[in-house]
């Protein structure tokens, strides 16, 4: 006898209330992290150790700006929950568990928000 | 309450196998990926500085290029090329190909050998570039 609601049915979840939106972010990242950072290595190929005023001037470029900003997005979801599944799996105390899964998202974001807030600083800002 | 899931058996862990080259590249995914969330800190320090101001980009610049920064650096690079051509293993296991035993083994190789190539290719360019 199918004991679940005509809701949970729908929903199509079972008791861990998720399906496999994690798998599925993290493979959809990386597919975007592929050419992203094929780019970005090129970029920096080109621009290591140039002086301040042409690598700014590169990263300004609207087009650089945007893979930019789109790498750190991909990045910063990408390793968020990647770093979670190693919390997850190392890790079996639920209180340490807890907070490390709290500051693997702190950190993420922090990173992230830094790394966002320069981008667009330079890209608007100069 | 008794903890009921300490009595559970175990399934048998790393120490167990025979240490093999897609066992070993798996766990050095997972190594690179727990070093480029950290690596990203690179990265944000050299975008950061670049968008405080000249100074701060020469001594980002400057702690990039002295030779500690460029081993750090060095590693870098190889842990992304090696972690995203692992992570194009993972896709092509995801779709439903590549589990023939010779194949993936060989792939696995491949991995270890095409990332440390890459590695020292982009290095080269980057050199003669400068």
């Amino acid at each position: 006898m199918d004991m679940r609601t005509p809701l949970g049915k729908v929903r199509g979840l079972g008791s861990a209330k998720s399906g496999t939106e994690h798998f599925w972010r993290v493979r959809t990242t990386s597919l975007a992290l592929v050419p992203l950072l094929v780019f970005y290595i090129v970029f920096l190929i080109i621009y290591a150790g140039k002086p301040y005023a042409e690598v700014v001037g590169a990263l300004a470029n609207p087009f650089v700006a945007t893979i930019n900003g789109l790498t750190v997005i991909a990045s910063i979801i990408h390793m968020r929950l990647g770093m979670e599944e190693i919390i997850q799996d190392y890790i079996h105390s639920e209180i340490t568990k807890l907070v490390l899964l709290i500051l693997n998202a702190f950190f993420s974001l922090a990173v992230g928000g830094l790394c966002l807030f320069a981008v667009l600083k330079i890209a608007f800002a100069g | 309450m008794a903890n009921v899931t300490n009595n559970r058996p175990l399934s048998p862990h790393l120490q167990i196998y025979k240490f093999i080259p897609t066992m070993a590249m798996s766990i050095v995914h997972r190594i690179t990926g727990g070093a480029l969330y950290f690596g990203t800190l690179l990265v944000a320090a050299w975008l950061i500085a670049a968008a405080s101001g000249e100074g701060y980009f020469n001594l980002v610049n400057g702690l990039f290029g002295s030779i500690i920064g460029q081993i750090v650096l060095f590693g870098y690079t190889w842990a992304v090329l090696h972690h995203l051509l692992g992570g194009l293993r993972h896709i092509m296991w995801d779709i439903g190909y590549g589990f023939e035993k010779e194949f993936s083994t060989m792939l696995a190789k491949a991995n270890l050998v095409a990332s440390i190539a890459l590695t020292v290719v982009v290095w080269a360019i980057v050199l003669i570039v400068r």
